[in-house]
């Protein structure tokens, strides 16, 4: 139920007073409510549930900790190695 | 795709699968909240791949599983009345009631539709102007904020003939009940990241000080799985007791605050009972006065009569409670299938039970040689 897909957004219009966009899912676009995320910009990639935009993702947040797990894994093949 | 396939590195999941082997030094059970977890968790074969000492229990955060028989049997009524167009998540519509489902209603003619967005049932209501729209208005803090705006969106634009049966939980409130219980044996918590994205990670700070449990807000791929479960336990064999975030991509402490902003202007806090668990306060929302108006249960008031009583026979209660594992009932495989459930958990797409069926944890054996699933959800 909580599933959140994460999308690239590639188009922002207004409907009814509320921000709106298009967004891309790896090649399937969707339209969603954007409105709880007023700086998302056309291209940020945003996490979204049930049509609406909940959570803008961080790039910097996500690059750091891929880094460290990788760090972690050369750590340990260090202390593997013989 | 970003911000998924890197999630499903096999590579960097064994690495952290290592790094918990080399950190538990003894027993620890932790429960994962949100049924998406527990399918991710199943889907990669993770639970199969962690070191002997790390169990993984199942927590309630399914809203299907854990919607009361009553307000099903509400919905039910709704549906089937001619006046009424009922619309919901598609999930809903196989969770058995006391005596069928809302996919019955829809066979027996009844206006059942389903929604992919809450703003969808407000086109469906202007397009239908003869009839009143009632929504199925589940789920926990994630799906709350797109609810709360079809509400909103449809006083603005004054859509009268639109009206929400509301079944809204909360997390916090649930893992207090939890950690109230008795019979309740959990070490740690991985808390469900897409909750956390709207409602951030403040709420859990006074539980860890007052419960001495670690909470760590957690995603939901293999990679985030097995770094929640690794931060956790790192806690634990150090002996703190902190909130953490390894979901920091999405998650920020405040939450989003326009999203809750606009929650607590629709909705407020009230007891509401868990299926299979029992009535817990303050665990879910109910309109403000404000939006009472579409309150479905004041709009048709004939269905706040309907009291149904949950069937002894399924054990899904102790499965939300992290009491029982699924295969451990022994109705699960043989009465109960995702064909013929009895009970919610084994309905839902993110049930316990269903997610047992589904990846073949038939019975208590381990696999040999199990390898990471990094494939798409089928």
């Amino acid at each position: 139920m909580c599933l959140g897909i994460p999308g690239r957004v590639i188009e922002l219009y207004q409907v009814n007073g509320m921000k709106m966009g298009k967004v891309d899912f790896g090649g399937v676009v969707k339209e969603a409510c954007l409105a709880y995320l007023p700086d998302l910009k056309v291209g940020d990639y945003t996490i979204i549930h049930v049509g609406f935009g909940i959570s803008q993702l961080d790039e910097e947040e996500a690059q750091q900790t891929l880094a460290l797990l990788r760090e972690m894994d050369m750590l340990a093949g260090e202390l593997d190695a013989p | 795709m970003k911000y998924i396939d890197e999630y499903r590195d096999e590579v960097l999941t064994r690495g952290l699968l290592d790094e918990i082997r080399r950190t538990a030094t003894r027993p620890w059970t932790l429960m994962e909240v949100c049924g998406g977890q527990t399918h991710s968790l199943l889907r990669s074969g993770l639970d199969q791949l962690l070191p002997p000492e790390i169990e993984l229990v199942h927590g309630p955060g399914c809203p299907v599983c854990v919607t009361p028989l009553e307000l099903i049997d509400k919905a039910i009524a709704l549906a089937s009345r001619p006046e009424v167009i009922f619309v919901s998540y598609g999930d809903m519509l196989r969770v058995p009631g006391s005596e069928r489902d809302l996919f019955s209603v829809k066979a027996a003619g009844g206006n059942v539709r389903v929604v992919y967005s809450p703003l969808d049932s407000l086109k469906i209501a202007r397009e239908n102007p003869d009839k009143t729209v009632v929504f199925f208005g589940i789920g926990f803090e994630t799906t709350a904020p797109a609810n709360a705006m079809a509400v909103v969106q449809a006083k603005a634009q004054g859509i009268e003939n639109f009206a929400m049966l509301v079944s809204h939980v909360t997390v916090p409130a649930a893992i207090c009940a939890l950690l109230e219980s008795p019979d309740v044996r959990v070490n740690g918590f991985l808390a469900a990241g897409h909750v956390c994205t709207v409602m951030g990670y403040w709420e859990y700070e006074p539980l860890v000080e007052k419960y001495h449990v670690p909470i760590v807000v957690t995603g939901f791929e293999p990679v985030d799985i097995a770094r929640g479960v690794l931060m956790c336990v790192k806690q634990l064999e150090e002996g703190r007791a902190e909130v953490e975030n390894a979901y920091a991509r999405a998650v920020r402490r405040e939450g989003n605050r326009p999203a809750q902003a606009v929650i607590n202007d629709v909705f407020e806090p009230c007891d509401r009972p868990w299926r299979g668990i029992g009535v817990i306060p303050r665990s879910g929302y109910r309109f403000r006065d404000a939006y009472r108006d579409f309150d479905a249960e004041l709009r048709f008031p004939e269905v706040q009569t309907i009291a149904t009583k949950e069937s002894s026979l399924c054990l899904s209660g102790l499965v939300l409670q992290g009491l029982k594992k699924p295969n451990q009932c022994p109705a699960f495989g043989k009465e109960c299938t995702p064909q013929t459930p009895l009970g919610a958990t084994m309905v839902s797409s993110e049930g316990a039970c269903a997610a047992y069926y589904r990846y073949g944890r038939l019975a208590e054996v381990q696999t040999p040689n199990p390898q990471i699933q990094t494939g798409q959800a089928g």
